[in-house]
């Protein structure tokens, strides 16, 4: 039982980091109906530019500057190249939904190509302040990083709900999302809501990234990359264009994960690192019975 | 784009015949390559036939039929693997067995397409109730799950460290190298040699397959499910129909492509068909045009054949450092090159080199039409084509230097009324 709840805890806490992962996917997909296969890379930005920083500046400087710089990043790319892409009115089509996918993923291979070559074999150390020491409440087990993880990820995913709740830039993006033509007949700047969103996703990207490259894992390497690669079937099974779901999706991927490791010697028929594949095969099996995921909206089409 | 095409009658049937006379002209070139070329070269050529394959395997499906797939690699592994295992004897090194059923190659490869059809028929119905975006993430998970599966299969796949792929042969004809010293014109024909034309023929009929099915009614019935789902089904279309059928060819096309891969490296592992290599084939597929066959061919010398050229010239270029060295090597510029591409042409040239030679060919065509019939002498004077005779014949780009040299002032303003 001690395990299990254990394992639970740890899952929860991990799952929290996916949460935001996710959300920062699933804002960006609000707003501009674009797939960022590049969130991957935003996560690796935001740990390289704090790791290179901390033995400078220190640890909150540094962690400043690195998430304001992915969030400005994030911008400038959408400035750039995604709000260039012409759009039709209207729903994208098909083939514009996979060029601008497409591009993601060449943006993507770039910037990845990019840090992975500056890195090479290192393992940087991102020099938390709050150190690789655990903590145990009644044999629980839990990292303090996974602590302040899942507390800082708490704090921000409310500011998130609240802010898209009760703001202007949180009505005028869902009013965005409903129905881009008639918020824009209503005096919202797309242009606006869709670059705060991305904004928004880089900043939140970074931050995942401070708390994915603590205890225990050892630092940053390339590998951070694939942890998106978790965020994008989270996302899915909540269904892409909601928040919450975003939110109930990262979790599940969490805990599943973690009680999936935590059970391995039980689960050997299963084959050996069913970890990596059991996002997907969760996501495969909410897609069959629920293709727009547990939360999103369905697709509904009139003639 | 638009498909329509406006025939011009025997203006039509000229340039027809001879876009099959350069056809014809560049397959000979293609055939009479290996004399010529070093060993090195022929791999590369290989590797490109293979990606050709695989390439327009996945135009048919995400550029003709709007089906976005980002899990090309697991049919491609699918081919692969299926191939080593149907084609090779079972056996045991040490405490691994490796399972295998010893068919004749040929078969062998037949099989591993049908295979890999199989498995995309399989994924259809997943396919069938999803759009756009989520269908391409829940591609993605194919290649994840797909990977595991394969992974743990070992008996099958050779688990981590994969398994040699067996040699090819035909008819008891070998594609290795053997002692038959057989030689073509004083060339030894070796393994290299012998893939090569294996590829060519291959590439030969995957792409006028592709041809003939993008041009007749199933074509037609695709790029209608592409253009408007609702649409295509009011018009009669078996929309779920199509779109399961454009699944089984496109994954039909990866299997042919992962047998041959499989025979270019001389041996597969599940670990090989990463997101990587489904994320390469839609790079090529974009930068060739999405939809078009020719382009998944150019796409596929670009994006397969950089990376083998940069390293193999490495040496000799001042930006490229050693691996490990801290500079770029020569993998990482070959990334940079074409992701960079990548972005660009999404951003200038969205329909890709397919669609700058469409827009080339129109140009060209509409300005020797406009001289045709105007009635317009051509600036160029003793050097254009007279009327009637042979007018036709500087409306085609490729062949008629002289005709095309003078219709490019008037290129743009025919532009606009062609609207083709």
């Amino acid at each position: 039982m001690t395990t299990f709840v254990s394992l639970l805890v740890n899952g929860i806490s991990q799952g929290a980091v996916y949460a935001l992962i996710a959300l920062g996917f699933v804002i960006i997909f609000k707003a501009s109906e674009v797939l960022n296969f590049a969130h991957g890379s935003m996560l690796f930005v935001g740990a390289y530019v704090t790791a290179r920083l901390v033995p400078s500046i220190g640890f909150a400087a540094a962690v400043a500057i690195g998430v304001a710089g992915t969030a400005l990043l994030a911008v400038v790319l959408e400035r750039l190249l995604f709000s260039r892409v012409g759009r039709g009115t209207g729903l994208a089509s098909q083939g514009q939904v996979a060029a601008l996918t497409i591009m993601t993923l060449g943006l993507d291979i770039v910037i990845a190509t990019d840090l992975t070559r500056r890195i090479g074999s290192r393992v940087l150390s991102l020099d938390q302040p709050w150190g690789t020491g655990a903590f145990s409440v009644g044999g629980v087990g839990l990292s303090y990083n996974r602590l302040i993880a899942m507390g800082t990820a708490a704090v921000l995913i409310l500011a998130f709900l609240a802010a898209f709740r009760f703001t202007g830039w949180g009505v005028a993006l869902r009013a965005s999302a409903e129905d881009a033509e008639a918020a824009a007949l209503m005096g919202i700047r797309h242009w606006q809501v869709s670059a705060l969103a991305w904004l928004v996703a880089g900043g939140l990207a970074a931050v995942a990234a401070v708390f994915l490259t603590g205890s225990p894992t050892p630092g940053l390497d390339p590998s951070i990359r694939t942890v998106a690669f978790l965020a994008f079937p989270a996302a899915i099974i909540g269904g892409l264009d909601s928040t919450t779901g975003a939110l109930a999706g990262g979790v599940l991927v969490g805990v599943v994960q973690s009680l999936i490791a935590g059970y391995a010697e039980h689960l050997q028929f299963l084959g050996g690192d069913f970890g990596g594949a059991v996002p997907y095969v969760l996501m495969l099996a909410v897609l069959l019975a629920r293709p727009a995921g547990l939360f999103g909206t369905r697709e509904l089409t009139r003639v | 784009m638009s498909d329509v095409r406006v025939s011009h009658g025997p203006r039509a049937a000229l340039a027809t015949r001879l876009l099959l006379v350069s056809l014809l002209v560049a397959l000979l070139i293609l055939a009479a390559l290996p004399l010529y070329l070093e060993e090195f070269w022929l791999r590369v050529g290989f590797s490109i036939f293979a990606a050709v394959i695989g390439a327009i395997g996945l135009t048919i499906l995400v550029g003709t039929t709007g089906q976005l797939s980002l899990g090309h690699a697991f049919f491609l592994a699918v081919g692969a693997i299926s191939y080593c295992w149907l084609a090779s004897e079972p056996s045991t090194l040490g405490s691994r067995h490796l399972g295998g059923l010893g068919l004749p190659p040929l078969l062998a490869m037949v099989l591993a397409v049908l295979i890999s059809g199989i498995a995309g028929l399989l994924f259809s119905p997943v396919a069938a109730r999803l759009r756009g975006i989520y269908l391409g993430i829940a591609s993605l998970g194919l290649v994840f799950v797909g990977q595991h599966v394969l992974n743990s299969a070992s008996p099958l796949t050779g688990g981590y460290n994969g398994r040699r792929t067996p040699d090819f042969s035909l008819f008891g004809f070998v594609f290795d190298d053997d002692n038959s010293g057989l030689k073509v014109l004083g060339v030894p024909f070796g393994r290299a040699e012998r893939l090569w034309y294996l590829g060519l023929v291959l590439v030969v009929l995957a792409a006028w397959f592709a041809y003939g099915l993008l041009r007749s009614r199933p074509g037609r019935a695709l790029r209608a499910v592409r253009d408007g789902e609702i649409a295509a089904a009011v018009t009669g279309i078996d929309v779920t129909g199509y779109r399961a059928r454009a699944f089984l060819v496109s994954s039909m096309y990866a299997g042919l492509a992962g047998v041959l891969y499989a025979l270019s490296i001389g041996s597969v592992a599940p670990e090989s068909f990463t997101v990587e290599v489904s994320i390469q084939y839609l790079a090529i597929i974009l930068l060739g045009g999405l939809g078009s066959v020719g382009g998944a061919m150019a796409g596929a010398v670009f994006v397969i054949g950089l990376p083998l050229l940069l390293e193999q010239y490495s040496e000799s270029l001042p930006f490229l450092a050693e691996p490990g060295s801290g500079g770029v090597t020569s993998a990482e510029a070959a990334k940079y090159a074409y992701g960079i591409a990548v972005i660009l042409f999404v951003l200038f040239q969205p329909r890709g080199l397919a669609g700058i030679a469409y827009a080339l060919v129109r140009r060209r065509r509409a300005a020797a039409l406009r001289r045709g019939d105007d009635g317009l002498p051509p600036d160029g004077g003793g050097t254009a084509p007279p009327r009637g005779e042979r007018a036709s014949a500087g409306g085609t780009a490729d062949v008629d230097a002289a005709g095309a040299a003078t219709s490019v002032p008037v290129g743009a303003p025919a532009d606009a009324t062609s609207g083709g």
